[in-house]
């Protein structure tokens, strides 16, 4: 991300400090993740430790601090997602993409993550691929979720 | 859209209703499609595109008008669609029957009957209010949830919107608290702590500014209220943190909103902005002479950032970590100011008290619960979705009446409530009066409301563990009990249901559980041994089959099962064989297949895909 990019995130919130989630939430939702010249450069702006936005990065889920995937999906592992078998629709994932949650294929197109519920409970098990939601996964479905985004 | 005029004194708030009330369009048709992430997911905004077009190739666009809105609760029977003045509603709609519902309901005026809700094998019904699902519901949290537009200011306006805020700015603040006190109003989102006792400890506590806020971080999973609150109806809780904040004394505001719900924080900002440019926001709100400004924070996917003081130190850009509360947030929260923080349903409560009055709202409910209580009923359950009662209404009621049971008539094991902080309750406590107390004499909680309905297939062990190897994972390892203690537990759970469990396992768990509850610094710690001592208690037998007879007798503990075909009931047909991604199941064509063990990885696939029920799972 370019100097000029991220400090127009920062000076939108006014270079506040107390912002810092905000911003690292706007860099993160461009990069899809948080570069670390980005992190020493934000840090440098507002004169915090970069040991500071190191901690926030790594308590914050939504935070990476290497590259994600082109293509993300994310498994719902919210408890009503849960009674109904995500954890088995997780595991074929896995088997299929050939990675554990949280890890990105060795090819740079899947990231497979897990989220603690969406709120969409009716549609469970629910998989996001590309922010598109796939309800009532089961995991003999599930690799067909995997499918439009390799056919392009 | 001009822009507004800020409107400067409450008369003008009357004026401008009055105005909009008579022009109001009488006779059009409108049809009402909800458009949130419910219903997103299963398609409507193509269904709005669809009609859109069909209208204008019909050059019926400007004699018809689409309402789009928030969710109006029943999301199993998603996308709905709902014709006035025809007065009928439409559910499981697809973009494909949009042609037919045109030509026949919008031209024709009748009805099209295969889209209507099936309540039996004879009888559809045609509107929301025959559905069983709506039968005990009091709505009137969600009113406007599905009927407004959630943009739409002049649709909130309509529904006799920001009056609540009118009447309350002519009140002395002490007044309002209270009317809220009288009320009998307490938290929804936790605890059940008296929200009146709240807001008059942080106005008299000592220091200024004063900060009011709403608690958007809807971190209980299988809980969906508070989002479809903020995508459905954003004003009316915008405008009972208005209330408070006068009630208070607060001037400046803030909504802490969890980063998975990107539609509630886009409604709300929405309904931030339309409020500034009608001055219920900024200086001199109607004229009262009281400011009040708001700031949107999102979270960062921290589940622990629900409790007090983790929000607020990330509302300050540090890392979500709970303090010991010798001094509440009340008193000493946001940059050691006096921070009252109440969530999205609590605060949407506030002008219908205002509005309905006191006494109005004391007399729905229980003794000490009043007034309704949204639920998301979730899991195993035919009708999934959010219901609007009364508090007081028993467990069965909604689970059953409301929620239509279980589906494909598995048996009822379990409704689990409060989330990770809660108890699964069973069967036996079914006719149980759902309100703050009881849920908790009972050994749950009211929590914010999610209610997960569990069935015969549901592994009690496998859901504590499920609920502790979540919170190993949230809890933010500030203090020692629930970093490490958790952990522990989860150690031994998971020994369980692996089939390594061994005597005393159980005694174990109950003693770290009081260590945990006793020593642990705040609510997520104390409350997570909630789910084990809860399914210790009703459903012992099961810790029990893993643990003496390595036996999982839900079948859900993989390394306890074991899959195998029934040759019997199996055709040969060759659909397991086909998915098996291992070529673990051999057999000929037409003749029972065979699992061969081990191959096999136990995915489940077979089970799910066999149209026979010939895999069995032991």
């Amino acid at each position: 991300m370019k100097k000029a990019a991220v400090d127009k995130i920062i000076d939108s919130y006014g270079a506040d400090r107390s912002q810092i989630i905000a911003i690292m939430n706007e860099v993160q939702d461009e990069e899809r993740y948080l570069p670390e010249e980005t992190l020493k450069h934000i840090a440098q702006r507002l004169e915090l430790p970069l040991a500071q936005l190191y901690s926030i990065s790594t308590f914050y889920r939504v935070f990476s601090l290497v590259p994600k995937g082109k293509h993300q999906c994310t498994v719902c592992m919210g408890t009503a997602c849960h009674v109904r078998g995500a954890e088995r629709v997780l595991s074929e994932l896995e088997r299929v993409l050939k990675v554990k949650s949280g890890e990105t294929t060795k090819d740079k197109q899947f990231s497979l993550d897990t989220v603690n519920c969406v709120g969409a409970c009716a549609l469970g098990p629910i998989v996001i691929m590309d922010g598109e939601y796939h309800g009532q996964v089961t995991a003999a479905k599930a690799r067909n979720v995997l499918k439009k985004p390799e056919a392009k | 859209m001009n822009k507004a005029k800020a409107l400067k004194s409450a008369e003008e708030l009357k004026a401008l209703f009055q105005s909009l009330s008579s022009e109001k369009t009488v006779g059009k048709i409108r049809v009402t499609i909800p458009n949130a992430t419910c219903s997103i997911a299963r398609g409507s905004a193509g269904i709005i595109r669809r009609l859109e077009e069909v209208l204008k190739q019909k050059k019926l666009f400007s004699q018809v008008e689409i309402k789009v809105t928030g969710c109006r609760g029943f999301c199993q029977i998603e996308p709905v669609v709902v014709i006035e003045p025809l007065n009928v509603l439409y559910q499981r709609v697809s973009a494909d029957d949009v042609p037919e519902i045109v030509e026949t309901s919008l031209v024709q005026g009748q009805v099209v009957e295969r889209l209507l809700y099936p309540v039996s094998k004879e009888k559809r019904a045609r509107t929301e209010a025959e559905l069983p699902f709506y039968s005990l519901q009091k709505r009137f949290v969600t009113e406007n949830c599905g009927v407004i537009d959630p943009t739409s200011m002049e649709d909130y306006l309509l529904t006799g919107g920001y009056q609540a805020l009118a009447r309350a700015l002519k009140m002395k603040p002490e007044e309002i608290i209270n009317e809220v006190e009288k009320a009998g109003l307490r938290g929804r989102g936790g605890g059940g702590f008296n929200t009146a006792l709240k807001w008059r400890t942080c106005r008299t506590a000592p220091g200024e500014p004063k900060y009011a806020i709403i608690n958007a971080d809807e971190g209980d999973p299988g809980a969906y209220m508070d989002r479809s609150l903020l995508e459905g109806d954003p004003h009316r809780v915008l405008e009972g943190l208005i209330i408070g904040a006068y009630a208070i004394g607060s001037s400046q505001g803030f909504i802490y909103v969890r980063h998975e719900y990107p539609l509630a924080l886009r409604n709300f900002r929405t309904a931030l902005n339309q409020a500034q440019e009608y001055g219920f926001l900024g200086k001199n709100i109607l004229g009262s002479g009281f400011d009040f400004e708001v700031q949107v924070n999102q979270g960062g996917g921290a589940f622990v950032c629900g409790e007090s003081s983790a929000l607020m130190a990330s509302i300050e850009g540090k890392l979500g970590e709970p303090r010991a509360k010798y001094v509440h947030t009340v008193e000493r929260g946001i940059w050691d100011k006096p921070s009252n923080l109440n969530n999205v349903e609590t605060w949407a409560n506030v002008p219908l008290i205002i509005n309905k009055g006191a006494d109005w709202f004391a007399q729905i409910g229980t003794d000490r619960s009043k007034g309704t209580k949204i639920f998301s009923v979730v899991g195993k359950i035919n009708n999934t979705g959010l219901v609007e009662v009364p508090m007081g209404v028993t467990l069965k009621q909604i689970v059953f009446d409301l929620g239509g049971g279980i589906p494909q008539k598995k048996k009822f094991k379990a409704v689990q409530t409060g989330g990770p902080s809660g108890g699964c309750l069973p069967e036996s406590l079914l006719s149980l009066p759902v309100d703050f107390d009881r849920l908790t004499e009972a050994g749950s909680m009211m929590g914010s409301g999610g209610m997960i309905v569990m069935d015969e297939d549901t592994c009690m062990v496998d859901v504590a563990r499920y609920f502790l190897n979540f919170l190993k994972d949230e809890s933010c390892g500030k203090c020692t009990p629930c970093r490490e203690g958790i952990k522990q537990m989860l150690a031994i759970l998971n020994r369980i249901t692996e089939g390594k469990g061994q005597e005393g396992d159980v005694e174990q768990l109950e003693e770290m559980s009081g260590g945990i509850i006793d020593a642990a610094l705040c609510a997520l710690g104390g409350t997570a041994p909630n789910p084990v001592m809860s399914t210790i208690k009703y459903f012992r037998n099961e810790y029990d089959a893993h643990i003496r007879d390595h036996k999982c007798p839900a079948g859900v503990c993989k390394a306890l099962v074991t899959y195998a075909i029934d040759p019997q009931k199996c055709t040969g047909c060759g659909v397991c064989l086909k998915n098996c991604s291992t070529g673990a199941i051999k057999g000929a064509k037409k003749k029972p297949h065979k699992i061969n063990p081990k191959k096999c990885i136990k995915c489940g696939i077979c089970y799910e895909v066999c149209k026979f029920a010939a895999v069995k799972r032991s």
